[in-house]
């Protein structure tokens, strides 16, 4: 602050050096890794850069060879599999669970933290217990036969048709959790006037969720939709841990085509055009929602 | 039993009502009459359980014992929707999706009235709270007095004998509020349904209520009418409670002068000639003389008992003007009119209106 | 009405009301503890805390049996014969086909990236929001706006231009590599976390702070800094839980032999030479799960706030 009034009449640039100075990480973060580095992938997706970077431009020839991969179709029709019914469930789930819990029991902290818990847990640690649990030879599918109905069937880890599933009967056990807590927090933002308001009005419970408390939960499903939908478009780990991918490449999903392209395949340019298509999809989810909320607020 | 009970024919009866959350005891055995199409006032600071008998009235709540009559019904166990009650919030509590039109229709339709009745009853509420241009429109595109109209107007659709206000007033500001009372006290003229209203505003409680119940920590400290709880509080806590600024209390003792008993603080004695009391008054007792400062007047020509006093503070309020003067270790507000102009330091001549004052036991707290 | 109070007292309205007491409903509504609504309730809430227990349930029971118990027996009886052998094995001679010294390499290379990682991330992100809270510049928003964005950016797009700073620096492949890797991700939502926070305290302790002469750093070291105590504990909680399950990172940014323990895990149990030992992989699965689950445990409430505040991640 000193320095400042010594300067007399201050600098523009030197106002604030401190905090400036101070913001030095946040800004390079920003403008170099996020933004800059976000501009050079999608530059060099338009290059045909192998083991490392080169500036030989060929178009959207990688495009073209994107969308003629069978792998990156079956990437693509997994995640959209995956993401609409892991949207729909972990909010059907998630809203369903904060609805019971709200409904003044006992032992509300227990069963929030049996719920929770498996947030804690990262992708791999979770992957790999499904994997287990869904064993064909020894998990619920042996355990269901042993038990008298022979001709059951459920390995989803072993069947191309259905391997999807299993990931996703993972990912929710993970993930519904938060789900569940953000839900909760949004019906505890509800005013308990309301909630009397409509037993006055004899109206049911099921309808007053219906009718009233979700559509004023508005805000808090777009919030969770968005959170929702951006993870399920970085979903890798759980799959690498789960199936790594298989049978065959039938549980592949973009990221791990990233990846693999990038580090592994040697074919950077692939990876980009790949990395710049799931750039594509958070584009399409994240700008309405940033439109509605911070459009929005400016309104009003 | 508490004595402030038993009307004949109530519209609602509450007997020995208690309700504790655990060991918080929020209600103690509370009984109480509101009759026929009377307007009741439930009044008291936040916490002292008033809210929570409107809601155990409405059924929201569940006492932990005694029982509760609606039009000589036991509704004790009835659901809120049962009991033939219509209720407005604090918070409005509007359905803040739907426009006003089935905010009022809403409950209707799912109890599977008719259309048509519905369509009428709309029409009437609409038309005695002239909100009918907004029936179209959703809550959040009306201010604050119009919510609350909407509000009253869902428990007028409901066609109930009993109209249930908590604290409907709060949340707007000093000049709706003003008008918003008038309309309601408009409202239950032309209704002349029964409605209890709970407030923590004192000036509410007098202007709308045909009795006032003063509550502290669950109990009712005082069932009256609003010129009987301002003037003949019943003990110390509603004499404190009521009026702003608030009544002037002296501590002291009665005291013999003369065969006369007369009350005595800081050596200087006070008539009670023309004090009304409830029983026989005697010497020596501790008590607490109360005089409202609109009761003591500044250089009267009374010809009667005066007292000298020094101008300490003047606030002129406008129609009024407070003087704050020094007495015998006293400090007194006294409201003189508005013209009337003191400077501060100058020597004044009271007289006290003894059969406006109220006289209390310094340790019962109750009225002599 | 002045005389109502007199009215009220009649001898015959008490009787009657002495009468109307002694009978009909009275105090609470009859509850059965067993009513439909009640079964429905927590019965559904019951099946479903199951169905997130049994997972945690297999793993502890199979890490607990013997190789032979398992290929006999279901995945959810419990053990016959309790054994630690896997536990051992998981820890110090499990093989990832490179080598074979267990988890316990992975562990220490987890807590050796985690300790700077945590400490280096939420020394810088707490400066940060400190600046976009109390000292704002020109663009100061805009760049936090930026930061906000790209916290939704999936990382594969930004994790090879990443990778040319880091081997421009010449720290790729090292800790330190790590460590930069770990504060630049975890950056948007710890700096949304301390500038919320900040911007929450009452702006009159800043003002009064500045005319009693202190500048940036004193304000930040002696005022924010000793208030900011509970997000502190907030942002540990999420940092030491998110960088203890990174995987993505460890595998792009680190070499084989400085793997973090989530890398080695998935390493140990999908290596596909040998026979499968499902018993040492569920040990070796719950020892990595072990620290966020204590962390967890521990932490309760503040986890809840962590994850709601750092969903955003996810």
């Amino acid at each position: 602050m000193v320095k400042q009034a010594a300067a007399g009449r201050p600098n523009h640039l030197f106002r604030n050096l401190n905090s400036k100075i101070a913001s030095i990480p946040m800004i390079l973060v920003a403008t170099v890794i996020f933004l800059g580095g976000t501009i050079w992938t999608v530059f060099y997706s338009f290059t045909n850069s192998r083991l490392l970077p080169r500036l030989s431009f060929v178009g959207i020839e990688q495009y073209e060879r994107l969308w003629a991969s069978s792998r990156w179709i079956i990437s693509i029709q997994n995640l959209a599999i995956y993401g609409i019914l892991s949207l729909i469930f972990s909010l059907v789930i998630g809203f369903m669970l904060a609805a019971l819990m709200d409904q003044k029991i006992r032992f509300e902290n227990t069963f929030r933290t049996i719920f929770l818990y498996p947030f804690a847990l990262s992708f791999i640690v979770t992957g790999l217990v499904w994997q287990w649990v869904l064993n064909p030879e020894f998990g619920v599918q042996s355990v269901v036969r042993s038990l008298g109905w022979t001709s059951f069937s459920f390995d989803p880890l072993y069947n191309p048709q259905i391997v999807i599933y299993g990931i996703l009967i993972a990912a929710l056990w993970q993930g519904t959790g938060l789900v569940m807590c953000l839900m909760l927090a949004g019906l505890r933002g509800i005013d308990e006037d309301i909630w009397k308001a409509a037993r006055v009005d004899g109206i049911p419970m099921w309808r007053t969720y219906l009718f009233v408390v979700i559509p004023m939960m508005r805000p808090v499903f777009v919030t969770t939709l968005v959170i929702i939908a951006s993870g399920i478009v970085k979903v890798y780990d759980l799959v690498v841990a789960q199936t790594s991918g298989g049978p065959g490449n039938a549980s592949e999903v973009p990221a791990k085509y990233v990846y693999d392209y990038m580090f592994q395949a040697q074919n950077l340019g692939q990876g980009f055009a790949a990395s710049t298509m799931m750039l594509l999809t958070v584009a399409i989810i994240i700008i309405p929602w940033a439109y509605l909320e911070f459009g929005g607020r400016k309104r009003g | 039993m508490n004595s402030n009970v038993s009307i004949t024919n109530p519209s609602v009866s509450i007997r020995d009502l208690s309700l504790s959350f655990g060991a918080v005891s929020v209600l103690q055995n509370l009984d109480l009459d509101i009759r026929d199409g009377e307007f009741l006032v439930l009044l008291g600071s936040s916490g002292c359980g008033k809210s929570t008998l409107l809601n155990c009235i409405a059924g929201l709540l569940e006492p932990t014992d005694g029982q509760i009559f609606i039009k000589e019904k036991n509704v004790t166990w009835e659901e809120p929707k049962d009991r033939g009650i219509g209720m407005v919030f604090q918070s409005y509590a509007l359905y803040p999706q739907m426009t006003v039109e089935k905010n009022l229709s809403f409950g209707l339709r799912v109890a599977k009235v008719p259309k048509e009745e519905i369509d009428k009853r709309v029409a009437r509420a609409a038309e005695i709270l002239q909100i009918g241009p907004l029936l179209k429109r959703k809550p959040a595109e009306l201010s604050g007095g119009q919510r609350q109209r909407v509000a009253i107007g869902r428990a007028l659709v409901r066609d109930v004998d009993v109209f249930l206000f908590d604290e409907p007033l709060s949340n707007l500001d000093a000049k709706l509020r003003s008008e918003l009372r008038v309309e309601i006290k408009r409202l239950h003229q032309s209704l002349k349904n029964t409605m209890i209203y709970v407030t923590h505003d004192q000036i509410e409680a007098l202007t709308l209520a045909d009795r006032i119940a003063i509550m502290k920590s669950g109990v009712i400290q005082q069932l009256d009418d609003p010129i009987h709880i301002y003037n003949r509080p019943k003990n110390l806590f509603v004499a404190g409670f009521i009026g702003s600024p608030s009544m002037n209390f002296l501590r002291g003792e009665l005291a013999e002068e003369g065969g006369r008993v007369v009350f005595r603080t800081h050596g200087v004695n006070f008539s009670l000639d023309r004090y009304d009391a409830a029983e026989p008054l005697r010497a020596g007792r501790k008590v607490v003389l109360g005089v409202r400062p609109e009761h003591i007047t500044v250089d009267g020509k009374t010809g009667g008992e005066t007292h000298e006093a020094v101008v300490d503070i003047e606030e002129p309020m406008g129609a009024d003007n407070l003087l704050w003067l020094k007495h015998a270790g006293h400090t007194l507000s006294v409201r003189i009119g508005g013209a009337r102009r003191y400077a501060v330091g100058s020597k004044v001549e009271l007289s006290f209106d003894m059969s406006l004052a109220s006289l209390f036991d310094a340790e019962t707290e109750d009225r002599i | 009405m002045a005389d109502i109070g007199t009215l009220n007292r009649t001898a015959a309205g008490f009787d009657a009301v002495a009468d109307r007491v002694a009978s009909g409903p009275r105090g609470r509504r009859p509850r059965r503890a067993l009513s439909p609504r009640n079964i429905m309730l927590y019965g559904t809430l019951f099946v479903a805390a199951l169905y997130y227990l049994l997972p945690l349930y297999v793993m502890v029971v199979t890490s607990l049996k013997g190789m032979p118990e398992i290929r006999m027996g279901n995945i959810f009886s419990p053990p016959m014969e309790i054994t630690f052998e896997p536990w051992v094995k998981a820890w110090a001679e499990a093989c990832t086909g490179l080598n074979c010294d267990g988890l316990s390499r992975g562990f220490w290379n987890s807590v050796r990236i985690l300790v700077p990682s945590v400490v280096v991330s939420i020394a810088v992100a707490s400066v940060s929001g400190y600046s976009l809270a109390n000292w704002r510049f020109k663009g100061s928003e805009l760049f936090f706006s930026i930061l906000i964005i790209g916290a939704f950016i999936p990382y594969q797009v930004m994790i090879y231009p990443v990778v040319i700073v880091l081997r421009e620096l010449g720290v790729y492949g090292t800790l330190t590599g790590l460590v930069i890797v770990h504060t630049i991700f975890g950056m948007p939502i710890l700096t949304l976390l301390f500038r919320n926070y900040f911007a929450s305290l009452p702006v009159e302790l800043f003002k009064a702070a500045r005319i009693d002469g202190a500048g940036f750093w004193s304000i930040y070291f002696r005022i924010m800094l000793p208030m900011a105590l509970p997000i502190f504990v907030v942002a540990m909680i999420l940092q030491v839980t998110g960088i203890w399950n990174d995987f993505l990172f460890g595998v792009v940014f680190t070499r084989p032999d400085t793997y973090p323990m989530t890398v080695q895990l998935n390493n140990i149990v999908n290596s596909v030479q040998g026979v499968k030992e499902y018993n040492v992989n569920m040990a070796a699965t719950l020892l990595t799960g072990a620290v966020p689950l204590i962390v967890y445990f521990v932490s309760g409430r503040l986890f809840v706030r962590g994850i709601a505040a750092g969903a955003v991640k996810g």
